[in-house]
């Protein structure tokens, strides 16, 4: 399958109509490819993440090799960054972020939440456990600017298999 | 004479957008929207303000329906003024989003009273920068077919 190199695929999150609205658009504009979903449990669906047994830290080890051409392919034709808003109902963005932190296929995707509130301890936690970026609500096209240098460099990472 | 009247309701879109940003109506986020609406998505900011309105109105419903019962559940009061809060945020809708952390505030307080007047707020705010979008998308109709003809 010929892969546009540059193109990346962003997987948006959130409970908003509206914002998911804008959120697509915003990607779009700056020449993402965009897929939207309405909540944390659908995101992980998409991903091919099924949220229920991803207990896999037993044999991380040994699945860590024969995942490895798994991950590349997850990089270049899978998803390559993951925004989401905070306060969602059921899974919130911080929930989504944790399983994503968690499981051995995804980890290395970069992940970005999205607040229209500006609560330090929640900002500070978020960025402790993992988010690459806490953007405040409303997102502006400037914010969606600040995104590609996290996936450039993921995109670099993902070549290197025993980097971890 | 099309000219003419091309700039003639484009000067009473100017000045009513200004309005609207003068009066607090809308702020800059409104204008985010517009910059993000070009000719390969020319219907943009119409649909926003479409979602937006149906979205805005459905929870100005339930508002009321809460806001009427005999016990009042503020914590779902307040998870429905969150949801309106974060869409007039994202639409630029300023005073409405006000309004919005008024309710919030009453109903954290847990003041009936109070939450009733926050929300006869709201309900004003809303149908103030409704009924402004929707002479500001008349105009822009207006404008794009008097455009298309020249």
């Amino acid at each position: 399958m010929a892969v546009d190199k540059t193109q990346f695929h962003v997987l948006a999150v959130d409970d908003s109509l509206i914002d998911r609205k804008l959120i697509e658009r915003l990607l779009k504009t700056s020449s993402f490819q965009v897929t939207v979903v309405d909540s944390g449990s659908k995101a992980l669906e998409f991903l091919g993440l099924n949220y229920e047994d991803d207990d896999h830290n037993d044999n991380e080890h040994e699945q860590r090799d024969s995942n490895s051409d798994e991950d590349e392919d997850h990089q270049d034709l899978g998803v390559n960054l993951i925004i989401t808003d905070y306060c969602m109902p059921g899974m919130t963005g911080y929930d989504l972020l944790k399983r994503i932190k968690e499981s051995s296929c995804f980890r290395d995707i970069p992940v970005v939440i999205m607040s229209s509130e500006n609560i330090p301890s929640r900002i500070n936690r978020c960025l402790e456990d993992g988010a690459e970026e806490f953007l405040l609500k409303p997102v502006q096209l400037s914010d969606v600017n600040k995104l590609r240098p996290h996936l450039m460099k993921a995109r670099s990472n993902s070549k290197d298999f025993d980097s971890h | 004479m099309n000219h003419m009247a091309i700039a003639a309701l484009k000067t009473q879109r100017r000045n009513l957008v200004q309005s609207m940003f003068d009066e607090g109506v809308l702020d800059n986020q409104f204008n985010q929207l517009q910059d993000l609406q070009d000719s390969s998505n020319p219907n943009f900011v119409e649909e926003v303000i479409a979602l937006f309105c149906n979205d805005a109105e459905r929870i100005i419903t339930e508002l009321n329906r809460y806001l009427n019962d005999q016990n009042v559940d503020f914590s779902k009061l307040d998870s429905y003024v969150h949801q309106l809060k974060g869409s007039s945020s994202s639409i630029g809708a300023y005073r409405l989003k006000l309004a919005c952390v008024n309710l919030r505030q009453a109903s954290e307080e847990r003041n009936k009273e109070e939450c009733a007047g926050a929300f006869n707020s709201i309900r004003r705010e809303y149908y103030v920068v409704r009924s402004k979008l929707q002479v500001l998308m008349q105009l822009e109709r207006h404008i794009v077919n008097l455009e298309n003809q020249q």
